[in-house]
């Protein structure tokens, strides 16, 4: 498994907002993690990044990547971690860009930090562009100038461009249109393919999540209720919360509105 | 019946039987600065029970429709009737019973509802404001209007923090409802919640509207939702309407090539099951419009004559309305559901609401 959530337990004081007993994500494999605004699924995000302490909450419990307990490690060994094995997108791309800087700059320098000489951090970031469908002359523009779709598929190629092993996608087409959501989720698609990249899909959208992932995993007040291949867990739920929200969905008839 | 209404076409016929529009908007613009948010949209919607849908993605201009239906923005030409009426020339009391008479729920509720004061001042203060109601009487009615929209009359008491989102979002559903509205402007009402409060905002709207005999605009970037609540509906892109007709049959079957890849790019239960259409680009710059279809430079389908020639909207077959030069086209390939849609709506369901076509 590359990455591995083994009794992750969140709590802010007495109060324990995650509980997950078991959650894995394997090599070129999407895990959609979906549940309700306050079900937990953020905050395992932020778990898995060793970011949780910074919001007060403490973490118990084992997260391995590849073998490594990321949870022992120290804050400098996880910056090492963080961005470059793990990358992260969430669900508005513009706050991941500073608007007084050209989107190439910000990709440029989240390279070097990570160890790349320039030449290296220039042809990186113009291969990655293209294999997220973006002309790499977007890189010139500045944040303001390129689309929501066009920022996320900008973070997506600093996950490649870096060969993160696991990408956390948190809600990262919620704020998108639906046709630029399609191109957004075929990319996914294709890291997954091509690239056999990890990732861990955060979404309150069923929909998408059938679409999307392999397996998905159902969350409510921190815990998982249901787990397993997407197309039984949203076809033929064991639970009764998931079958509640399935029939929550709404469907698209082509009979008569009303 | 309006002159301006007699030139319109078959498309009123069909659906409408000649029944006098609630709301008749004509041939609206408005521009915000060098941005044509709205360009030259005709829309229209009977008295109640019904539901026209607004569908399409940012910057289609469906919120600013539904803001200048309301006279909250400054139009820059076209009318906008109400009872007939054209409401830019409304004032004095005629203009507070439009006031009154066209109320709208925002995406947010909390936009509404004061947070230092009770849920049940909130609603009453609306009908006090428009002196349906002495203050005891408001109370109490407030009480009455929690029930309604399936709240605990118990809640009067409390403030919005201590409501949920979807609880608060009924407070100002009730608090609209609270004046007797003809029209409700429904501006993604659930786009911020949960898919649970969701489903039961909707199965209330759909409740309140046969109750109430509502009419109203629903704006939203979910077709699922105009599926449920809408007989008809109109697709905007970049300002325009693409296309208008009944709701299953639209659909079901699109006229237009941007309705087709907005059906097609929506994620569904049960996984993908048609090939999916991706359109390529994101929508144009409104402050500076390609020339001849807005849609062509995204448009699959897309001939010379797209890039010169602006598509009128047209009748392309009974109540359908599009604006595409190879409309017909599209209708006849888009066989995505053969069931009894086109033919079953035009004739079994009751009056419903129209986009109009412009005027010659």
């Amino acid at each position: 498994m590359r990455l591995a959530i083994t009794g992750l337990q969140v709590s802010f004081g007495t109060r324990r907002v995650v509980d997950v007993d078991e959650l894995h994500v394997g090599a070129a494999e999407i895990v959609g993690l979906a549940g309700e605004s306050g079900s937990g699924k953020s905050m395992t995000t932020l778990a898995v990044l060793g970011l949780a302490h910074t919001v007060g909450a403490t973490v118990r419990g084992s997260i391995t990547l590849d073998g490594t307990e990321l949870t022992s490690l120290s804050q400098r060994e996880l910056r090492e971690v963080r961005g470059r094995r793990i990358a992260a997108i969430f669900q508005s791309p513009a706050t991941a860009f500073s608007p007084v800087f050209r989107v190439g700059s910000v990709v440029h320098r989240t390279l070097r930090l990570h160890g790349m000489s320039k030449s290296e951090a220039t042809e990186a970031a113009s291969r990655a562009m293209r294999q997220v469908l973006l002309s790499p002359g977007l890189l010139d523009r500045y944040p303001s100038q390129l689309s929501g779709g066009q920022l996320q598929r900008v973070a997506i190629a600093i996950a490649l461009a870096l060969r993160a092993e696991v990408l956390l996608a948190d809600e990262p087409t919620s704020a998108l249109d639906v046709t630029v959501q399609a191109e957004v989720l075929g990319v996914l698609r294709e890291l997954r393919d091509r690239d056999g990249m990890s990732v861990l899909f955060i979404s309150h959208d069923l929909a998408v999540v059938a679409e999307l992932c392999d397996r998905v995993a159902i969350m409510r007040d921190g815990r998982i209720v249901e787990q397993g291949p997407a197309a039984r867990v949203l076809s033929a739920p064991a639970d009764a919360y998931t079958a509640d929200l399935l029939a929550a969905v709404p469907v698209i008839s082509a009979e008569a509105g009303p | 019946m309006t002159p301006a209404a007699g030139d319109r076409q078959a498309a009123t016929a069909a659906a409408g039987h000649g029944a006098a529009p609630l709301l008749d908007i004509s041939e609206l613009a408005v521009r915000f600065g060098p941005v044509r948010a709205v360009d030259g949209v005709s829309l229209r919607l009977p008295p109640g029970p019904g539901g026209l849908g607004l569908v399409g993605e940012s910057g289609s201009g469906k919120t600013t429709i539904g803001r200048a239906a309301l006279r909250l923005v400054r139009t820059s030409a076209g009318v906008v009737r109400f009872d007939a009426k054209d409401i830019a020339g409304l004032r004095g009391k005629a203009l507070q019973d439009y006031r009154r008479a066209a109320q709208i729920v925002f995406q947010d509720p909390d936009g509404v509802l004061d947070p230092r004061m009770r849920i049940g001042a909130t609603i009453a203060e609306a009908l006090v404001a428009h002196r349906m109601a002495g203050r005891r009487a408001a109370a109490e009615q407030a009480r009455a209007l929690l029930a309604e929209v399936g709240l605990d009359p118990a809640f009067a008491a409390r403030y919005p923090h201590q409501l949920s989102g979807g609880q608060r979002q009924r407070v100002s559903i009730a608090r609209a409802l609270s004046v007797r509205p003809r029209l409700l402007v429904l501006d993604e009402p659930t786009s911020a919640l949960d898919v649970r409060a969701q489903a039961a905002i909707l199965a209330l709207v759909g409740r309140l509207r046969a109750q109430r005999n509502l009419a109203y605009l629903l704006i939203t970037h979910n077709l699922a939702i105009v599926s449920e609540l809408c007989e008809q509906t109109a697709v905007l892109y970049l300002g325009r309407v693409a296309e208008s007709g009944p709701t299953g049959a639209l659909l079901g079957r699109p006229a237009h090539p941007y309705t087709r890849a907005l059906r097609s790019a929506v994620p569904e239960l049960g996984g993908a099951t048609t090939a999916r259409m991706v359109l390529p680009g994101d929508p144009p710059d409104a402050a500076n419009p390609p020339p001849g279809c807005v849609f062509h430079p995204r448009c699959p389908l897309a001939v010379d004559r797209c890039l010169t020639e602006v598509p009128v909207l047209r009748e392309v077959a009974a109540g359908r309305l599009a604006a595409c030069h190879r409309a017909e086209e599209v209708l006849a390939t888009s066989s995505a559901s053969p069931g009894p849609a086109p033919a079953s709506t035009a004739e079994g369901s009751p009056p419903g609401p129209t986009a109009a076509a412009p005027p010659a």
